[in-house]
């Protein structure tokens, strides 16, 4: 325990560094402040992956009062306690196999664009309408316009950051 | 078991399974977008440093180039290889001119089978030449010096500043860069007709270079202009000049195209260039530029100046009266001697030697600036001036020199060259403020509040720019008080951006329209093109870092003190950006960059270099570092080359060879011995004929890399011979 407390610190300033790149690739007018609308995007840029109500409990851990922007230095602390707790850690393929497996009903080894839209944009953290379209855009099949899970998850995994 | 579950119970059971599955999902997915919008703005952001550095490293020849001729003795061979690029040409009055250009004697064959031009144009021909060039024909010389000569005449008579007013219902449509891509043209005149009395047009600049038709961009657009004269505008862009043109292509294309007469058409478009518009007002209340605006832009002066005096817009015009002071050197070439600050600064206050008296200047050789390089004697000896008497010496100097050395006497004169070069080549950025652009190395970067300054003096509302590609193929900034408007699609790579075009009508609020060229385009998912522009980019970039790793490995080392080999993650990134100069995110690069596997979080750099897996250039009996070298600056090397070429035959003298080895060597500040160079002229003259082939020995500095060599299209990053389509060119043309 001690040994991996050891190591986090010491990964520190790399982990500075790496949320500090982030953060300035939406902070547009180098004022260190970025969009609150586009945190979400920061976070999800360095390797964690947070529910929706994870994202708003972060953001409201850190968001300058009704300014609509999130200063670096209230970010940096916050993030790099995400980053060294590994508290939102990357989904395993076999776990988001299973998910579209339970989605998949019928087992047909695919999920037709109807289907998916219903659970999408009707269950869970709800996906907006062009959240929708930009999926099934993303990831249905050009010919039939199905979404063959399968082969999608092993395509557009990403490998964990350190 | 079973039958204790209540059937409420399993359909709340498997819901709530239904539920967690779905957030998992949307989780996934969520992140996945996220992590693509990252990587389609760093890739957007690698294009774009690598487009600029070598803007940068173009203005940086060209004043190294410049302080050459300031300070080369008259006689000297270095002076008159490069000279001719900063002779103007306004020694010649109009009638000759005419004659230099006169077309009359130029036969068209029977066998050419494009269009044939008569004058005044039509507006049929107009259109027919759209079709023809949709066709691919090409244009004979002839005609096209023929609609030049034409065209310049109408330029003449136009003021620096169109003013122009929408009435009633008609609506003017502005475009930006073109940059030489046919096919974006052919798209807008498909989606919004050509230009007729009833369809006004304005073009803001950057028609030629990087893409493969350049000319006949040139060809249409000037054709409209003669046709409907009210109806269609053009401004100038910084890439309607010249010396810009000798590094990205437009020279090299009309030379490839024209093998007879393209000299003559280049010549001819210098001046044309110069004769462009600055700037377009609409209704009093929009001004339409490329570049953009710096504090000090002021539409009245720019509407007094001599425009035509600027042939290119990184020199100011020469004055025929002379400067009495000696000009004295700067010595302190690598730094900053391309910053726009030092370009005016430079010319009224050297820091050299004050007391060094006229005739000993007269004395510098290439050894003088860089007293690194081994000159023989002989070439000392040479360069003594054949001025013999010393007291007429000076006079004489400067006589012989007026005609191409270039001498700002006055305050205003530099004002005015400030104002041309912020107008061509400066961006808007989002802090408030003004500073020099030494990113591209030309202009300014402005602040909303300039542009709000701006506009209130003014009176005005709104500024239309180009000259940035942008993703969407348009971006409002400032307040939306400025936009960018870029027209030509798929510009760093097929699927990087869209181009668009505005619609502007008497209400003056901008209508946009986007497009994109290419059929294949519409087929790739959003995600697919961005990972293929993504590939495209890493690949120009891992290049470029191939063609640093001398210095690169030295970088290494230095964090390296105990040669293990291998550097922590942030001192990569550090030592990286120290070479390369990119300002890019290299840690999120990172693993695109450096596919081995991390020894505990340390990489190891010299199996970084063996997996890049590119071959080094061929020819083993040279000198692997100055190959490296040479590979790196291959753009410069090609440039000085086709500055060299002066007949533009594509081939040059051993002799002139040797020469402009010297001049790369200073420039370079590297050792380069004349065995060195004799080597290489083995290497290259393979027939032995004494002069040697541009395209050959740019050949032999690709890497050999056949899978790039085969995906390379754009001449762009590259700049050698071998990326433009070779037309044999049809010796009828």
């Amino acid at each position: 325990m001690t040994e991996k407390k050891q190591s986090a610190e010491a990964m520190e300033p790399d982990v500075h560094k790496k949320i500090k790149a982030a953060f300035k690739a939406f902070d547009y007018e180098s004022n260190n402040k970025v969009d609150v609308r586009e945190i979400g995007t920061v976070i999800y840029s360095l390797g964690c992956f947070p529910t929706q109500a994870d994202l708003h409990d972060i953001i409201a851990g850190v968001e300058e009062d009704h300014t609509g922007y999130i200063t670096l230095d209230k970010f940096l602390p916050a993030m790099t306690k995400v980053l060294l707790e590994h508290k939102f850690p990357p989904i395993p393929e076999d776990l988001l196999l299973q998910a579209f497996e339970v989605l998949d009903k019928e087992k047909k080894g695919y999920l037709e664009p109807e289907e998916l839209t219903k659970h999408m944009t009707q269950e869970g953290e709800l996906f907006t309408q062009e959240e929708m379209e930009e999926m099934l855009t993303a990831l249905a099949d050009h010919e039939d316009n199905f979404v063959y899970y399968k082969d999608l998850i092993s395509q557009l995994t990403i490998d964990p950051d350190m | 078991m079973g039958c204790g579950v209540s059937k409420s119970d399993q359909f709340h059971k498997s819901s709530s399974k239904a539920i967690r599955s779905a957030i998992l999902i949307q989780r996934w997915y969520r992140q996945y977008v996220a992590r693509t919008e990252m990587r389609r703005r760093y890739t957007w952001h690698i294009f774009q440093s690598i487009e600029y550095s070598g803007e940068q490293a173009q203005i940086k020849l060209y004043n190294f180039l410049g302080y050459l001729m300031d300070n080369f003795t008259p006689a000297s061979n270095e002076r008159n290889l490069i000279s001719h690029i900063f002779r103007e040409n306004d020694v010649c009055r109009d009638a000759e001119w005419e004659r230099y250009f006169c077309y009359k004697n130029i036969e068209v064959p029977e066998i050419y089978s494009g269009p044939h031009l008569t004058f005044p144009l039509t507006v049929e021909q107009a259109v027919g030449l759209v079709e023809a060039f949709r066709n691919k024909k090409q244009l004979h010389s002839r005609y096209v010096l023929q609609l030049l000569l034409e065209t310049w005449k109408q330029l003449r008579m136009l003021p620096n500043i169109n003013r122009i007013s929408t009435c009633q219902s008609k609506e003017i449509t502005i475009c930006g860069d073109l940059h030489g891509q046919l096919e974006d043209l052919l798209l807008i005149f498909y989606k919004n007709d050509m230009p007729s009395l009833e369809n006004p047009y304005l073009f803001n600049g950057d028609f030629v270079d990087r893409g493969k038709d350049s000319i006949e961009i040139l060809i249409i657009l000037f054709s409209f202009l003669l046709v409907y004269p009210s109806e269609v505008y053009l401004n100038r862009g910084n890439h309607e000049d010249h010396i810009i043109n000798l590094r990205y292509g437009f020279t090299k294309e009309v030379l490839t195209k024209y093998k007879m007469h393209g000299k003559r058409i280049l010549k001819l478009l210098q001046k044309i260039f110069s004769w462009l518009p600055l700037a377009t007002v609409i209704d009093q209340k929009v001004l339409v530029l490329h570049g953009g605006i710096s504090d000090t832009t002021d539409l009245a002066v720019l509407a007094r100046v001599n425009r035509h005096h600027y042939v290119s817009a990184l020199r100011p015009p020469k004055k025929r009266h002379q400067s009495s002071a000696s000009l004295s050197i700067d010595l302190d070439m690598d730094e900053d001697i391309w910053s726009p600050n030092k370009m005016f600064l430079r010319r009224k206050s050297f820091t050299f030697l004050k007391t060094v008296p006229r005739d000993s200047f007269q004395n510098r050789s290439l050894q003088d600036f860089s007293d690194r390089i081994k000159v023989d004697e002989v070439e000392i000896c040479r360069r003594k001036p054949s001025i013999s008497n010393p007291a007429t010496g000076a006079l004489e100097n400067e006589a012989a020199t007026s005609v191409s050395s270039e001498s700002i006497s006055s305050q205003s004169g530099i004002d005015e060259w400030k104002q041309i070069l912020d107008l061509l080549w400066s961006d808007p950025m989002n802090q408030d403020g003004c500073v020099p652009n030494e990113v591209r190395g030309g202009g300014c970067y402005w602040g909303p509040d300039v542009t709000e300054d701006f506009l209130n003096r003014h009176n005005m509302q709104l500024i239309i720019r180009s000259h940035e590609c942008k993703q969407e193929g348009y971006e409002f900034c400032h307040n939306r008080k400025v936009l960018t408007l870029f027209s030509a699609s798929n510009y760093y790579d097929v699927g990087s951006n869209r181009g668009a075009y505005v619609k502007l009508g008497p209400d003056l609020v901008p209508y946009l329209v986007q497009y994109q060229a290419s059929s294949m385009i519409r087929e790739l998912t959003v995600r697919q093109s961005v990972g293929r522009t993504e590939r495209s980019a890493l690949k120009v970039l891992r290049e470029q870092v191939f063609a640093h790793k001398s210095d690169l490995i030295c970088a290494f080392k230095t964090f390296d003190s105990n040669n293990t080999g291998l550097v922590c993650l942030n001192d990569w990134a550090s030592a990286v950006e120290s070479v390369m100069h990119l300002g890019l995110p290299w840690r999120m690069l990172r693993y695109q960059l450096v596919p081995c596997k991390t020894n505990g979080g340390m990489i190891d750099y010299h199996e970084w270099f063996n997996e890049l897996a590119i071959k080094g250039p061929s020819a083993d009996h040279i000198d692997q570092s100055l190959l490296e070298t040479l590979y790196r600056h291959r753009s410069t090397l090609e440039t000085i080359f086709r500055i060299v070429d002066t007949d533009n035959s594509g081939f040059i003298t051993i002799q002139d060879f040797r020469q402009t080895w010297k001049l790369l060597s200073v420039y370079l500040k590297m050792e380069i011995t004349d065995d060195t160079i004799s080597d290489l002229v083995v290497t290259i003259d393979r027939n032995q004929d004494g002069s040697i082939d541009i395209d050959e020995f740019m050949e032999a500095f690709r890497l050999t890399d056949k899978k790039s060599r085969l995906e390379r299209g754009r001449s762009m990053f590259m700049g050698t011979a071998t990326d433009l389509t070779k037309l044999e060119g049809d010796p009828n043309i």
